[in-house]
């Protein structure tokens, strides 16, 4: 038994890398919804766009999110050799294929639902991340009273805007931040983009559902008592509570507000 | 009384693993329920024989269960529509009167064809060759029992040592990964204190020959579990991944600065 090859370059090894990066992945989407849960507040965005200011500039949080950045690329770039090399095991096909008999289809489909998810990304990060990293959202100023805690907005110009700030003048707390949340009500008055976004999530649904309990078999966990419970997790707070929750917030935008 | 059956075969024929092969229509006439599969394409052969043609090209030996030889996808499923047996074991009476059998090789760049539907596992061979051993002082006979093993462990062991090295489990992933089959092999030695020594050199050179092979890399689609005739189960491949990158990562041997 000799001494053997990196462990990087081996089969293991390069699922150790695509359930890692699953994995943190999985915990990002976690913060995201609550984070994105005051998109629901109806105060014209004031919670959401200081959160998206905080996001983005604050120092530890740019750090996790390159982390996040790269972990999409290095998780897609795996899974594209993966699956290339998974190609090659197999050069010719079954005629008949019995695969429902002995797995579940969106465990014999992560690749399908993986390019949805990347598509969808795409789209995503086109629409709100460049846009409010490129000047291309609208501008607001709230006047929040202190003493009664009411806000109220207005839209300003890209003049009157200059960079975000907080003055508090005379009991006043006066906020001029860039309207992430406007772009975000803008985006989804567009039906085909809410459907887009529903189909997204139904997709991220079924990925998660078998990759979220997936990466802990890669992991080498093995439990009878730990591995029920990650894959209720896959199942109920992957599958269903965190799809089904960036789900309403289009339809929420779409028909509510 | 046994029932008969006329049935409609598509036998996937190849000269050997330098020739293209295709699907060629057999049929298989007056079949007993009671028959096995195997007996099935006996009876088929003795025809093409008596035809003066050649004879369908199948492996098996044992036709009990245990030695892994026979290895035939049919209609989509290795060794049959039913769970938990090889093909050796598949009656027809699983099947009906009319029925088209699609009759396919274990399909996978690691186990190309020999002839029509036999192929060759060698690979395996090679992988257990790699580490699938332990090493043991020559001398007297031990007593048996004489190192003392919890009954679970013992257990476990035995389960995973049942694996066949059919093979089934690399036809069914649609990665033609051999996971389960290593994963088998390797928990076998590393769950009992006999196979201590080489434990995790023995994980990273069965991966690595595993790898060479050409073998895919399992998704943990779970089908070979389902289609495994000794139910050998997916912890086992968790153990691999255990084993492998814990021998990458945390060896005892590779702790120490070697002075
Ligand atoms: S693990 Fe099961 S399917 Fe795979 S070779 Fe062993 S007995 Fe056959
Ligand atoms: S012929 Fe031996 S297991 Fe089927």
């Amino acid at each position: 038994m000799s001494n053997s090859k990196p462990v990087l370059s081996s089969s293991i090894g390069r699922k150790l890398i695509m359930s890692l990066t699953g994995i943190f992945l999985c915990t990002f989407l976690i913060v995201h919804l609550i984070g994105n849960l005051q998109l629901f507040k109806d105060d014209a965005g004031y919670a959401f766009n200081n959160y998206a200011y905080l996001m983005t500039h604050f120092a530890p949080i740019k750090v996790v999110s390159y982390l996040l950045y790269a972990s999409i690329i290095i998780h897609a770039i795996y899974a594209l050799v993966l699956t290339l090399k998974n190609r090659a095991a197999r050069p010719i096909a079954y005629a008949q294929n019995g695969g429902k008999a002995n797995s579940k289809w969106n465990s014999r489909n992560m690749g399908i639902l993986g390019t949805v998810i990347l598509v969808f990304l795409a789209t995503h990060m086109n629409n709100f991340w460049w846009k409010y990293h490129n000047d291309q959202t609208p501008y607001i100023e709230y006047s929040k009273d202190l003493a009664t805690g009411v806000v109220t907005s207005k839209e300003i110009s890209a003049s009157e805007f200059h960079d975000y700030q907080v003055t508090v003048v005379n009991n006043v707390e006066v906020t001029k931040a860039r309207d992430l949340y406007k772009q975000v009500d803008f985006a989804f008055q567009n039906i085909g983009l809410v459907i887009f976004y529903v189909i997204a999530m139904i997709a991220l649904a079924f990925h998660l559902i078998h990759g979220f309990q997936s990466a802990f078999q890669s992991l080498g966990f093995a439990h009878k008592k730990y591995v029920p419970l990650i894959k209720g997790l896959s199942v109920w707070l992957f599958g269903v509570i965190i799809p089904i929750g960036f789900a309403l917030m289009p339809l929420y935008f779409y028909f509510v507000k | 009384m046994a029932q008969h059956m006329n049935l409609t075969l598509k036998v996937w024929r190849q000269k050997n693993d330098k020739t293209k092969g295709q699907f060629v229509t057999i049929q298989a006439n007056n079949i007993a329920d009671d028959m096995s599969f195997l007996e099935m394409l006996d009876i088929v052969n003795e025809d093409l024989t008596r035809k003066g043609e050649d004879p369908v090209y199948f492996d098996h030996d044992c036709r009990e269960g245990i030695c892994g030889m026979c290895s035939l996808v049919i209609n989509g499923r290795p060794h049959g529509p039913k769970y938990g047996i090889t093909t050796c074991q598949l009656h027809m009476r699983s099947f009906h009167d009319g029925q088209t059998i699609v009759i396919e090789p274990w399909r996978a760049a690691a186990f190309p064809v020999l002839k029509d539907l036999a192929v060759d596992r060698t690979a395996f061979d090679r992988i257990q060759q790699a580490g699938g051993y332990v090493n043991v002082n020559t001398g007297g006979v031990p007593d048996a029992n004489t190192i003392a093993i919890p009954k679970r462990i013992a257990d476990e062991a035995f389960e995973s040592a049942t694996c066949i090295g059919c093979g089934a489990c690399v036809a069914a992933c649609k990665n033609a990964s051999a996971m389960l089959f290593v994963s088998a092999k390797i928990s076998q030695f590393a769950l009992l204190p006999q196979g201590q020594t080489e434990r995790y050199e023995r994980a990273q050179a069965m991966v690595d020959q595993m790898d060479a092979e050409g073998f895919g890399n399992c998704t943990n689609t779970g089908a070979c579990e389902a289609e495994c005739p000794k139910g050998i189960k997916l912890t086992n491949i968790a153990r691999m991944n255990r084993e492998y990158l814990t021998a990458k990562f945390f060896r005892e041997e590779d702790v120490h600065v070697q002075s």
